[in-house]
């Protein structure tokens, strides 16, 4: 299961979810691996969910595999939720 | 023996490995991560050297035809280009300069009331460059080189973020995160200016504004396409015949013009791929044990983390930024100063970024004079920091950010002042 993060130059902010993502799946015990990218490189790149804060996310809807889309780059709950929520439809937690 | 371990340690490349060894090894991976993290970090810095000579290139063709169109030397602020530049000359110190940087970060938040982690690590590896490239330039070398230039680099990275923590609360409306970002000085202006001016004026977000201009927060794609303007634009007023005998090798100018346009984002493109990696082990070990040292202290964020709470401040800010860097080149072209094009990078990051602090304080008002403002003071702070570069002022390209601009001027001339 890979998970990609996306962002304007996939420098900061992608990085910065990357790492939440990371702590999120830890805690839930989903093993994947999870990477950082900017937005020209997403689209070459193959994922099951791609991940972005809502004006990257509009982007990454092209793509085939799931789109988690933040408000927030920095709400943990927001991000446990969503990312919880797409993990259950795809059969990876309970 | 010894003289072998420095000389090995004398190669960036190698430097950059060893420290991210080190942090891996401090977070107790295993092996198989271990060798794995090394070796991409190291590999990095040498695809970021790649991008540079891909990037400077192309610019080298700019500037060739700035020079011919407008008899003046022309300039465009690109971090990533400036900084793969550096590298090449001021590796082994930017590398030295960056890991204790991140050393005395952690310590100034341990010990002082600036309890910021800067995770930004793009900028810190940018500032660190900076500062080597000030600090040579001035005739300083070696342990004193390092270590002040380490103490200043943590400073910054404590500092900005503090200054820019009271218009933070007002945009995420929470104390939790501070905002990590080498443009903050334009942005505490911009909430200065929307705090003046701004009295009841409404929030960008209570008004209807078209977002057809988001595909630009594609890097790659909003570089080409404003390159390739300014490409197009030095083309004409160099002319075919110039360009034809002496870049072109007799290719099409307006041709050669539009792919050095796209070739120049490419590099940049590398030059990004090569950050990534550099960064990718070293800021996920700096902020576990920044965490375990000061876990009191607030993560300072790069900029897009404000962009959510206000999508349209950040377009008004991105385009009155632009327009401002149009003024502010048009008023260096009457002093006959060296032009500095409006970037579209920090136009884009640090102009929209404006947009969203002015916002905060002066709602539209504040946006739009806020980043109009702003996008002013970064076109002339490079004017004034290329002559404390050394070497590298004499580039096509500078750093762009507005504390860029502010911390290598005051540094800079504070050194020539001590040292004649």
């Amino acid at each position: 299961m890979k998970i990609l993060v996306s962002c304007g130059s996939g420098l900061g902010s992608s990085f910065m979810i990357e790492m939440n993502i990371k702590k999120v799946l830890s805690e839930l015990g989903v093993q994947a691996e999870v990477e950082h990218s900017d937005l020209a490189s997403a689209k070459a790149m193959k994922a099951d969910i791609y991940v972005g804060t809502r004006d990257i996310a509009s982007q990454l809807d092209a793509l085939d595999g799931e789109v988690v889309s933040l408000n927030s780059m920095i709400d943990l709950a927001e991000l446990q939720k969503k990312l919880g929520e797409v993990l259950k439809k795809l059969n990876l937690i309970q | 023996m010894l003289q072998i371990i420095l000389d090995i340690l004398s190669v960036p490349a190698v430097l950059v490995g060893v420290v991210a060894l080190v942090g891996l090894a401090v977070q107790k991976k295993k092996g198989s991560e271990v060798i794995k993290g090394t070796i991409k970090t190291i590999m990095g810095f040498l695809v970021l050297g790649g991008g540079a000579d891909i990037a400077v290139a192309a610019l080298g063709h700019f500037g060739a035809m700035f020079q011919q169109g407008f008899g003046v030397q022309g300039i465009v602020p690109h971090n990533e280009a400036v900084v793969a530049l550096a590298l090449k000359e001021y590796g082994q110190q930017t590398a030295l300069i960056m890991t204790f940087g991140m050393v005395a970060n952690i310590l100034i938040a341990r010990f002082t009331k600036l309890k910021y982690i800067f995770l930004t690590g793009h900028h810190t590896l940018y500032m660190a460059c900076m500062i080597a490239a000030i600090f040579i330039a001035a005739g300083i070398t070696g342990a004193p080189l390092v270590i002040v230039g380490s103490i200043l680099l943590g400073l910054t990275m404590a500092f900005f973020p503090a200054i820019a923590q009271p218009t933070m609360r007002k945009i995420t409306g929470t104390d939790e995160v501070a905002f990590g970002h080498f443009g903050t000085i334009g942005y505490v202006i911009s909430a200065g200016v929307g705090s003046l001016i701004g009295k009841n004026s409404k929030s960008t977000e209570e008004m209807k504004f078209p977002q057809g201009l988001s595909f630009l927060r594609d890097t790659s794609v909003s570089v080409a396409l404003v390159m390739g303007i300014l490409y197009f634009i030095v083309a004409f007023a160099s002319g075919p015949a110039f360009i034809e005998a002496n870049l072109s090798a007799g290719q099409n100018f307006i041709v050669f013009a539009l792919l050095q346009a796209i070739t120049f984002a490419g590099g940049v493109y590398v030059i990004l791929a090569g950050v990534r990696l550099i960064l990718a082990e070293i800021i996920p070990a700096f902020k576990g044990i920044a965490e375990r040292i000061v876990p009191e202290a607030k993560p300072a964020l790069d900029c897009p983390v404000v962009f959510p709470y206000a999508p349209n401040a950040v377009l008004i800010g991105f385009l009155s930024s632009f327009v401002g860097g149009i003024i502010g080149m048009a008023v260096l072209i009457a002093l006959d100063a060296p032009v500095i094009l409006p970037g579209v990078v920090p136009h884009f990051l640090c102009g929209a970024t404006a947009g969203v602090f002015g916002n905060a304080t002066g709602g539209k008002r504040g946006a739009f004079w806020g980043a109009l403002i702003h996008g002013i003071v970064i076109t002339f702070l490079p004017v004034l920091l290329m002559p404390v570069l050394g070497d590298l002022g004499f580039a096509n390209t500078t750093f762009s950010d507005a504390d860029f601009g502010v911390v290598g001027i005051l540094l800079g001339n504070v050194l020539k002042f001590f040292i004649p």
